[in-house]
């Protein structure tokens, strides 16, 4: 095992796919000798060479578009949006082109990429640069949507979804990318669509994944030294949805709530609640709650840029009222 | 940018393959218009009527594991690519036998064993892909190239400069085909476009344009000849202007009355279906293939006709729990 940053995984994860399939390639603004904005793909070029890590022009929906034609026809390329932000600017290649083509292709061509990309607020960028968009790709059926939220968990699942045959949205954080946790030595992936229980506990569940993963365990910490025992369950995969293991600790806590940064309004929280509502009614103490991003753009200021996301602090005030 | 407007000589086989393809379109494009007026086809669909030589031409001129991918008026793209007729009508009209078991229609038919990579239903949409296409070639190291329809239309937008600017920066082995057929629906070219030189867009982005007339598959069939052996030789993309007119309105149901009639007039006086026939002398082997197409369209039809809707039951069940 070793400790490394959450963007040395994701590193690791690109480097071991390209030198498994020589057709596994990486496009993006700034990632070859720059190395990429979060350095993610730091290095890359001096291995695999700048004929499979390749630099774009400032194109987002066309180099989006190139992916999509690129796999059709059996390469299997991994692009970067520095900013999920930017991922608006491709979102017709997206979600009309690759999100559809198996589909109205009536199952004769897989689009076998994945999109790579990164969000949340905390660092000032305000407003074009903070965003948490995963509702977008969430709502569009044939995209799945991984958000990962530690260095184990972002290597194996960046494996599995080059490895995968469908278009896959990866949404890194900004603010994990320089934390770190432990990853075996050997190589190893990890499946797409399950949920991982954090933390286990028996009074509430918190339904979670990505940056607020860690604030929920935050949360976690304190409540356990008040005599509340919280599970925290990370999705880790969006969709396709773990119900099983979400439901199981629904049922056996019979209190939730969906902690996300994304703003309350159309998050997929909603979502969630309400599938958890309609099937484990008869084991909940009560409705499900959501504690979310507020409805706002993201400020400038640092101060008031805080309090537009959930702290630690707001989810203990949460499960209290719970309990 | 070169102007190619002479007719060197093309061997009689070249010119029945490419009137194969032409005679097929026009005759598979009325069908389906006779079929729409019927109601075995809803929805709408573009005809590609008049524009005919410019995919057969393209296509003529590629290898059968070349690829391309093309527009929302698709139908004559794909004949020309060489797919089977019974199963792109079957398609068209929504059977669980067509190409794309009759979750595409029209708008988005492809087949992948002809490497056509498909129709669009998004103006421009296609333009990316198939320049992905030729990066994923270079990626796998083969010989291959694209041609990359779209339209007059499609050139307006920024996909479109995004593209071919990416395609000169990698050099990749796409043919940017440009089919100026001068309207976006019932907005001409005139006004959309700032200069309607159109094919002067590529060397705006270091890629070499030229113009075509549309309606002589030869000179159709040459040129991309010529921009397919520079992309095979490393040299990168070309743009291809190719001039027509649609014979119709912009779809099915669109009697395309905003068109200039004298202008319709001249360009139908230079049918491309007629101007290839009247170069070719072997009365007999067009003959052959006039009636061997009439009588595949026969079978195409009754056998699309004859075939099963999609199964709802089933349909139901692969979505219900995704």
């Amino acid at each position: 095992m070793s400790e490394i940053m959450y963007r040395e995984a994701l590193n690791r994860a690109l480097a071991e796919e390209m030198r498994r399939d020589p057709l596994v390639f990486i496009m993006g603004e700034g990632i070859a000798e720059f190395g990429g904005t979060y350095k993610v793909t730091d290095g890359l070029w001096k291995e695999f060479g700048l004929e499979r890590v390749i630099d774009t022009p400032i194109a987002e929906a066309s180099f989006t578009g190139m992916a999509v034609g690129a796999a059709l026809v059996g390469a299997r390329p991994v692009i970067e949006h520095l900013f999920v932000d930017f991922t608006l600017l491709a979102m017709d290649q997206i979600v009309n082109q690759a999100a559809k083509y198996n589909f109205m292709s009536g199952g004769q061509g897989t689009v076998p990429m994945v999109m790579r990309t990164q969000g949340g607020a905390g660092n000032g960028l305000a407003a074009q640069h903070s965003q948490s968009l995963e509702a977008f790709f969430y709502h569009i059926p044939g995209l799945k949507v991984i958000m990962p939220s530690s260095p184990y968990d972002a290597c194996g699942l960046l494996k599995t979804a080059i490895r995968d045959d469908d278009p896959v949205v990866f949404i890194e954080h900004k603010l994990l990318y320089m934390t770190t946790g432990e990853v075996p030595d050997e190589e190893y992936t990890l499946p797409i669509g399950k949920a991982d229980v954090k933390k286990e506990g028996k009074d509430v569940t918190l339904v979670t994944y990505s940056y607020m993963t860690l604030k929920c365990l935050e949360a976690a910490e304190a409540l356990e030294k008040e005599g509340i025992s919280v599970e925290v369950v990370d999705l880790r995969t969006l969709t396709p949805f773990d119900r099983e293991t979400v439901l199981a600790s629904a049922r056996k806590t019979g209190r939730v709530i969906v902690v996300h940064e994304a703003c309350k309004r159309g998050g997929i929280g909603g979502d969630i609640a309400s599938m958890i509502m309609e099937e484990a009614y008869d084991d909940l103490d009560g409705p499900v709650m959501r504690i979310a991003g507020k409805n706002t753009s993201i400020p400038y200021n640092l101060n008031i840029e805080k309090v537009c996301v959930p702290s630690a602090e707001e989810i203990i005030e949460g499960v209290l009222t719970m309990v | 940018m070169v102007k190619k407007d002479k007719s060197t000589a093309v061997s009689e086989e070249i010119l029945l393959e490419m009137y194969k393809r032409i005679y097929a379109t026009r005759r598979f494009e009325l069908t389906c218009v006779d079929l729409y007026r019927q109601g075995f086809i809803r929805g709408y669909f573009h005809p590609y009527l008049g524009e005919e030589a410019i995919a057969a031409g393209a296509c003529t001129a590629i290898e059968a594991d070349d690829y391309i991918i093309s527009t929302h008026r698709g139908h004559g793209h794909c004949v020309s690519k060489g797919a089977d007729l019974k199963l792109m009508i079957a398609e068209i009209m929504g059977k669980s036998t067509g190409l794309c078991k009759g979750r595409g229609g029209s708008m988005h038919i492809s087949c992948k064993e002809d490497n056509n990579l498909g129709a669009n239903g998004i103006v421009g949409g296609g333009i990316p892909i198939g320049t992905g296409a030729g990066m994923g070639i270079k990626i796998r190291g083969t010989a291959q190239v694209v041609v990359n329809f779209f339209s007059d239309g499609a050139s307006n937008n920024g996909v479109f400069a995004e593209s071919i600017n990416l395609a000169s920066i990698y050099r990749l082995p796409v043919i940017f085909m440009l089919e100026n057929n001068h309207y976006a629906v019932g907005t001409k070219v005139e006004y959309s476009a700032g200069d309607c030189h159109l094919a002067g867009r590529g060397p705006a982005y270091g890629v070499p344009g030229i113009c075509v007339d549309g309606n002589d598959a030869v000179a159709v069939y040459e040129a991309t000849r010529e921009a397919a052996e520079r992309a095979r030789a490393g040299k990168g993309a070309t743009l291809i202007e190719a001039n027509t007119y649609r014979h119709g309105g912009h779809h099915v149901n669109d009697p395309g009355l905003y068109m200039d009639q004298e202008l319709l007039k001249e360009w139908k006086a230079r049918d491309p279906m007629i101007l290839l026939k009247d170069k070719i002398e072997n009365t007999a082997a067009l003959e052959e293939i006039e009636q061997s197409i009439d009588s595949e369209l026969e079978e195409a039809v009754a056998f699309a006709k004859n075939s099963p809707e999609p199964d709802v039951e089933e349909f139901l069940q692969s979505v219900i729990n995704a």
